[in-house]
């Protein structure tokens, strides 16, 4: 428990330390919340659709925790070369408990990056639902943050160099984010990318998010929740099983 | 003084013969790029499973008793792995939770190992804005936090200046004595390994080819340096070690740093 404990607060800390990074992690989600939310309000309107910034902060939310999630996961490739994890790979501690804590540090970290988001997306001039909206948004952050982490961590665990951590950040990450439906409704669309927007699991991430903070979701938000849960244990064992076959 | 097998293993790439490391002894693993002077550590260490033959590490064997045996050894690797976005203290601290150091004696142990490693007065700064040798003494001090009964140090004056290096060995050495704590070191500066070490072995294509004193060593080539030894015994041929990925984030990470 003491390892877990630890590891979390290793990343919490390191996270509130390095304020830059966390600033340029917000650069480009509120770009998109700006230039898009603001740029295509009108055409959106005109649809019909009501306000397209009302529709795509979760969805820039959603991108701010995926994004978090996915590079602390990845991030264990520099780690267990050149930092702490290295270490911790000799101690006396199950793998178990190392990867646990890593994971919840970073998902944790994911959802201070989100609440950033949120307050960023209130100043843009996003109106939640309600204040009841807030808890079960946290919800959804977190059935958000705990896939991807462990999507992150079983990547992470297997790549070898640097440019396999480009590769997987700008294909893997962005084709994630593009097909969720963060940009876009998902009633109406071709055979074909609803189909890919089905299988991706940030879809039903954003598409609960939606539903928590601006009551309008396309799935029940029940089913939202149960796909995320079962991502989620996928996603750990894997994670966990590919961590414990590390070798330094 | 009771002898301490560590190894004995003949599989593909370390085909070492048997060697042991006595308790209480610096010993020091000499041998050209590649030739499996890591690998060996990592076999010691837990972190590699020999494909034949066995190790054993104060009567365990690493491969099978991992956790157990992990909490014998201290180990400063080739690479850093310090956190650098935490103080000297809290990467102290935080080792100590993870080897079960005793809660009471964490304080008092980290607190003797700063002051003796001359990184007490810095203990609250960042890591990041440490130097290459005061990076390496708080990576020994804290391989040494948990009391371990031998001490791996992989290549761990690379890059150090002479002051740097003749500090560290100084700390060490001092640790050895008052603590007993055996001391398993690799490099590739034979004047460090003859004034530090007390035996030495040699190695080459994965194979021991020396082992002894530094004086049984020159007296059996007729060298009068380690240095006309050692390139005695493993030909003056430089060899080319194949780029592997963690080669190629060394040079990343170089860039990076600067």
């Amino acid at each position: 428990m003491d390892a877990i404990y630890i590891l979390w607060l290793r990343e919490l800390k390191r996270y509130t330390r390095s304020r830059s990074q966390l600033v340029a992690s917000l650069a480009q989600p509120t770009l998109y919340l700006l230039a898009l939310g603001f740029g295509l309000g009108p055409v959106f309107r005109r649809a019909g659709e009501g306000s397209y910034l009302q529709f795509v902060a979760p969805g820039v939310i959603g991108m701010v925790v995926l994004f978090a999630a996915m590079f602390s996961g990845i991030a264990l490739l520099w780690d267990r070369q050149f930092g702490f994890l290295k270490e911790t790979l000799v101690a006396p501690v199950p793998r178990l408990a190392i990867v646990v804590g890593r994971s919840l540090g970073g998902a944790t970290v994911a959802m201070l990056q989100g609440i950033l988001m949120i307050i960023a997306c209130l100043i843009a001039g996003f109106r939640p639902a309600g204040l009841g909206a807030l808890p079960l948004g946290l919800a959804f952050m977190a059935l958000i943050a705990t896939p991807f982490v462990a999507l992150g961590v079983a990547i992470g665990s297997g790549l070898q160099d640097m440019q396999g951590f480009q590769l997987i950040m700008s294909f893997l990450v962005m084709r994630i984010f593009f097909f969720s439906g963060a940009l876009f409704p998902l009633h109406g669309l071709s055979r074909a990318l609803a189909l890919v927007a089905a299988a991706d699991p940030l879809t039903y991430g954003v598409d609960g998010l939606r539903g928590a903070l601006i009551g309008a979701s396309h799935f029940h938000m029940a089913t939202d929740a149960a796909v995320l849960v079962g991502a989620s244990i996928t996603l750990l064992c894997i994670g966990a099983w590919r961590f414990s076959k590390i070798e330094v | 003084m009771p002898t301490w097998p560590i190894g004995n293993w003949n599989g593909f790439w370390a085909r070492i013969r048997s060697f042991e490391v006595r308790q209480g002894e610096i010993f020091a693993f000499l041998g050209p790029n590649g030739a499996g002077k890591t690998t060996t550590i990592r076999m010691l260490t837990t972190l590699l499973e020999p494909t034949a033959g066995s190790v054993e590490l104060n009567g365990l064997n690493p491969a099978r008793h991992k956790e157990e045996a992990r909490k014998h050894f201290g180990i400063v690797f080739q690479d850093p792995s310090l956190d650098q976005e935490l103080t000297a203290w809290e990467n102290m601290q935080y080792h100590a939770v993870l080897y079960h150091a005793p809660r009471h004696a964490r304080r008092e142990r980290i607190e003797m190992l700063l002051k003796l490693f001359e990184l007490w007065e810095r203990r609250n700064d960042l890591v990041k804005k440490f130097s290459g040798g005061m990076r390496r003494r708080l990576e020994i001090a804290r391989g040494l936090l948990h009391t371990p009964k031998i001490l791996f140090l992989d290549e761990p004056t690379l890059g150090l200046d002479p002051q740097s290096r003749n500090q560290m060995w100084t700390h060490v050495k001092r640790m050895n004595e008052t603590e007993q704590v055996t001391v398993f070191l690799t490099t590739h500066y034979m004047e460090e390994a003859d004034r530090v070490a007390r035996r030495l072995a040699v190695i080459d294509h994965g194979r021991i080819v020396a082992i002894g004193s530094s004086e049984e060593l020159k007296a059996r080539t007729g060298t009068a340096t380690l240095e006309d030894a050692f390139l005695a015994l493993t030909g003056t041929s430089i060899r080319d070690e194949a780029a592997d990925p963690a080669a190629q984030m060394r040079a990343f990470a170089k860039m990076w740093r600067r």
